[in-house]
């Protein structure tokens, strides 16, 4: 029977070859436009470590109190980023399970083959926990111990691409580096970890960044060889010593700060510390204000920060709307279609063919519709997501891809809403009585 | 033409004049505010830098071989020298950065060196005294800062000017009700007379959250002696092409310790400008583009039923001719129906289009849709309709009237 339907179903179509044309086109474009619009915006809006975001969590202390805001557009949030003193102070404390300050680095490297010329290459400055925290994946060896962090061990991880130039791509640990003039030892070697957006930092990345992640070294060891922070530095007063010295002094906030922290029970014990850690700071006559403190998790943080760039949404929200618009008219010319064919309906009614069959009869046709408007939507989203660098910003555009799930979405999407713009028309179609139609004819 | 019995005939197609005006509703909503993020964007776009943008070209150099301070002094003076006689340069000057560059340093002004109660926050732009000559800037009063005055900062040292020159509009807001020349401000720990005030002088972002103070810029008497520094070099009228040439070959000549990008190291201006504003010209394409196909598609949607109508009516048209009625009768009845069912549909269309601007409004901070994109809106999708309904509606009217005594 089924073969019967689509061999009816394709008569159908042919018979009027511009109306299904037309039909065809405005789904593929529909699909097209909200499926690129989608897969951008999927690939800027995920959760960049799904098992473990709603454990991570970002302290923020407000040190600067109400007058450090300008303006109440921020919800009266405190700064987002750590001055030296109190990353400090909470690293010591060491109330999570895993914690790490960190900050961003842009040191110059001298590679051991003497023809090659220095090359400069990004990171952070990290603590031991960082790699544990974050479940960063290693190709050989491993990060550093908590001695390496108090006795300022130079040592370093690096990442797979930087190993690849440096050294072919072989297992490098032990090797050493030199890194602004210093002997480093290289103790481990990511595999290809760059996370979208850089979630551990997004106050110095912008979340979204083309800058690259190549080395990560103990931070008191860059604290104390004095390597300058490559991130942003937010001043609420001139630091009163020049220098690096003189901003770890100052209360300028320039360090990310991330704390993992696995049931209710730890994260209501470390709001308390936070609390009680601004009150006692208080008591010593550092501030004068309120308590405004948060401790959000991984989710509520990069929602907080606007990790999320807001033409991605807007651009979302109007594709998805062209694509109900692209819909309903298709509804429209799928009823006009069927309406036109109530005679036929009329004679098969008559013949005895039950209501159902009706319904099967006319929803594969409109299936047929959707299916082939939704493959050449496919062809339309794999021409968006290649011509999308030329509308929406490169670090954006070059995440979005076509892959199997999205594939599946896109036909799915196209046959199941051709298949609900059909229904009406359908139960339209099935509901004439046949006497009547053979009646007029 | 009565329009009872429009209404009367369109009762027996509920849903085909139900899906029409949703589709028009549907197509005034999300067209209109297209459109205002596209009229935004381009507006955006056009917003002047205050500076002559013609013939400027902007040079990335950064030192190799980490040079000290000293060291970076006269390399930075050897250099400013060397483009200096560069045949076509007309004048030259070295800074942290420039209007749409994205990237420099911001900083808060006040009347007073406690920095949590500055009163604006400002771009600061290292400058020196060709500044003003090289970016075409135009002083309104005061002056331009003297060669003595342009002070040397070590790579994190801290600025504390006496002297800077400001744009009107930070003066505007620093001084609403008197003149600021002469008057002190603080953008460190101790005073900056104001020397000079400039027209107009963009910061260097084009990002929304700091289009507040997108024309509050300071001027700051200094060469700062960092191992990343940009050079801006104005060209003789009609040499630029020429400096662009040559400006990398003969720096590289002068010393070949230095990195300038081979892709984005030597830059016209009309460059910079581009990359400044590629996102927003990018969305103002994506939206118009998804204008141009929804209203396509709902033209060819309106065809299509029409279409349908014509043909189911073929018998009745021809009643209606044979009883008298000309083809004018005709035509100006599909016409009447169309504008019945558009009229309907912009009605529910205007709603919904505030209605979206008002959330993309709570969620995104867009601005208020002007009521001229929604009157404009409306005027362009009643046309669309009858434009669309036309064709059918002359087939129509060709129906002759002996089409009344056939069977369908």
């Amino acid at each position: 029977m089924l073969g019967y339907y689509l061999d009816l179903a394709i008569r159908s179509l042919k018979r009027s070859p511009g109306l299904t044309l037309l039909m065809i086109l405005i789904v593929a474009f529909g699909v097209g436009a909200s499926m690129t619009s989608y897969s951008v915006f999927r690939a800027v809006s995920g959760d960049p470590i799904p098992w473990k975001s709603s454990r991570l969590f970002v302290p923020q202390i407000d040190i600067w109190g109400p007058k450090g805001r300008l303006d109440a557009s921020n919800n009266n949030d405190p700064p987002d980023a750590m001055d030296y003193l109190d990353a400090a102070a909470l690293m010591r404390d060491h109330r999570g399970k895993y914690q790490s300050a960190m900050y961003r680095v842009s040191p110059s490297i001298v590679p051991p083959d003497p023809h090659m010329h220095p090359i400069n290459v990004g990171g952070h400055a990290v603590y031991s926990e960082f790699f544990a925290m974050l479940d960063v994946p290693f190709k050989f060896g491993s990060g550093w111990g908590a001695d390496s962090d108090a006795q300022r061990a130079a040592v370093v991880v690096i990442n797979a691409k930087l190993n690849q130039k440096l050294f072919g791509g072989g297992n490098s640990v032990g090797k050493t580096l030199d890194i602004d003039g210093k002997d480093y030892r290289i103790v481990g070697v990511l595999d290809n970890w760059t996370p979208k957006p850089v979630y551990y930092d997004v106050v110095n990345t912008g979340g979204f960044t083309t800058d690259q992640e190549d080395v990560f070294l103990p931070f008191t060891r860059a604290i104390d060889v004095g390597m300058p922070n490559d991130g942003n530095t937010n001043c609420a007063e001139v630091p009163k010593t020049p220098g690096f010295v003189g901003l770890q002094q100052s209360p300028c906030v320039w360090i990310s700060y991330m704390v993992e922290l696995d049931d209710k029970a730890a994260v209501s014990a470390y709001k308390n510390y936070l609390d009680g850690y601004f009150n006692d700071q208080k008591a010593s006559g550092r501030f004068n204000w309120p308590l405004n403190n948060r401790l959000r998790d991984l989710p509520a943080w990069l929602a907080s920060e606007h990790v999320v760039p807001s033409d991605t949404k807007v651009s979302l929200v109007v594709a998805l709307g062209l694509l109900v618009a692209c819909l309903v008219n298709t509804a429209g010319l799928l009823l006009a279609k069927f309406l036109r064919r109530s005679a036929e309906i009329g004679v098969r009614r008559a013949l005895g063919a039950p209501r159902m069959a009706i319904y099967t009869q006319f929803l594969i046709e409109a299936g047929m519709v959707g299916f082939t408007g939704g493959l050449l939507g496919l062809l339309l989203t794999w021409v968006g997501i290649h011509g999308i660098g030329w509308v929406l910003p490169k670090e954006i555009a070059s995440l979005a891809r076509v892959d199997l799930g999205l594939l599946a979405l896109t036909l799915l999407v196209a046959v199941a809403a051709t298949m609900l713009a059909g229904l009406y028309p359908t139960f339209r179609a099935s509901r004439v009585q046949p006497a009547l139609q053979l009646k007029t004819n | 033409m009565q329009i009872g019995p429009v209404l009367a005939a369109l009762r027996h197609h509920k849903a085909g004049t139900l899906l029409i005006a949703v589709q028009i509703a549907l197509t005034l909503a999300i067209v209109c505010n297209a459109l205002f993020i596209v009229h935004a964007r381009l507006a955006r776009l056009s917003q002047p830098t205050g500076i002559d943008e013609s013939s400027l070209l902007v040079i990335g150099n950064e030192w190799a071989g980490k040079p000290n301070a000293d060291q970076m002094a006269s390399l930075m003076a050897a250099d400013l020298d060397t483009l200096r006689r560069v045949p076509g340069v007309a004048n030259v000057y070295a800074t942290n950065s420039f209007p749409l560059s994205n990237g420099g340093s911001a900083m808060g002004v006040g009347h007073s060196p406690d920095k949590l109660k500055y009163v604006t926050s400002a771009a600061a732009y290292y400058a020196d005294e060709n500044t003003l000559s090289t970016l075409g800037l135009k002083l309104v009063a005061g002056r331009n800062f003297n060669a003595n005055e342009i002070g040397l900062l070590d790579g994190k040292a801290y600025v504390h000017p006496a002297v800077v020159i400001l744009t009107r509009a930070l003066a505007m807001q620093m001084f609403p009700h008197e003149p600021a020349l002469g008057k002190p401000v603080y953008i460190s720990a101790s005073p900056s007379i104001v020397i000079g005030i400039v027209d107009r002088l963009r910061t260097p972002w084009v990002d929304n959250s700091m289009a507040k103070w997108a024309d509050s810029s300071v001027l700051v008497p200094y060469r700062r002696l960092t191992p990343v520094t940009q050079y801006v070099v104005r060209a003789q009228p009609g040499r630029l092409g020429d400096v662009r040439d040559h400006v990398r070959a003969a720096l590289y000549a002068a010393n070949r310790m230095r990195v300038i990008s081979a892709k984005d190291g030597v830059r016209t201006f009309a460059q910079v400008r581009e990359a400044a504003y590629r996102d927003d010209r990018g969305m103002a394409i994506l939206m118009s583009g998804i204008s141009v196909v929804l209203l396509l598609v709902t033209g060819a949607g309106i065809v299509g039923l029409s279409s349908f109508w014509v043909g189911q009516r073929r018998k009745q048209i021809g009643v209606r001719r044979a009883l008298g009625a000309t083809r004018h009768d005709i035509l100006r009845y599909f016409l009447t129906e169309n504008l019945l069912i558009a009229a309907a549909g912009v009605a529910i269309g205007g709603v919904l289009a505030i209605g979206l601007n008002l959330w993309l409004m709570r969620q995104f901070e867009m601005d208020r849709l002007g009521i001229g994109y929604v009157l404009g809106g409306v005027a362009a999708l009643l046309l669309l309709g009858q434009g669309a309904v036309l064709a059918p509606a002359l087939r129509a009217s060709r129906v002759p009237p002996v089409e009344a005594t056939r069977s369908v």
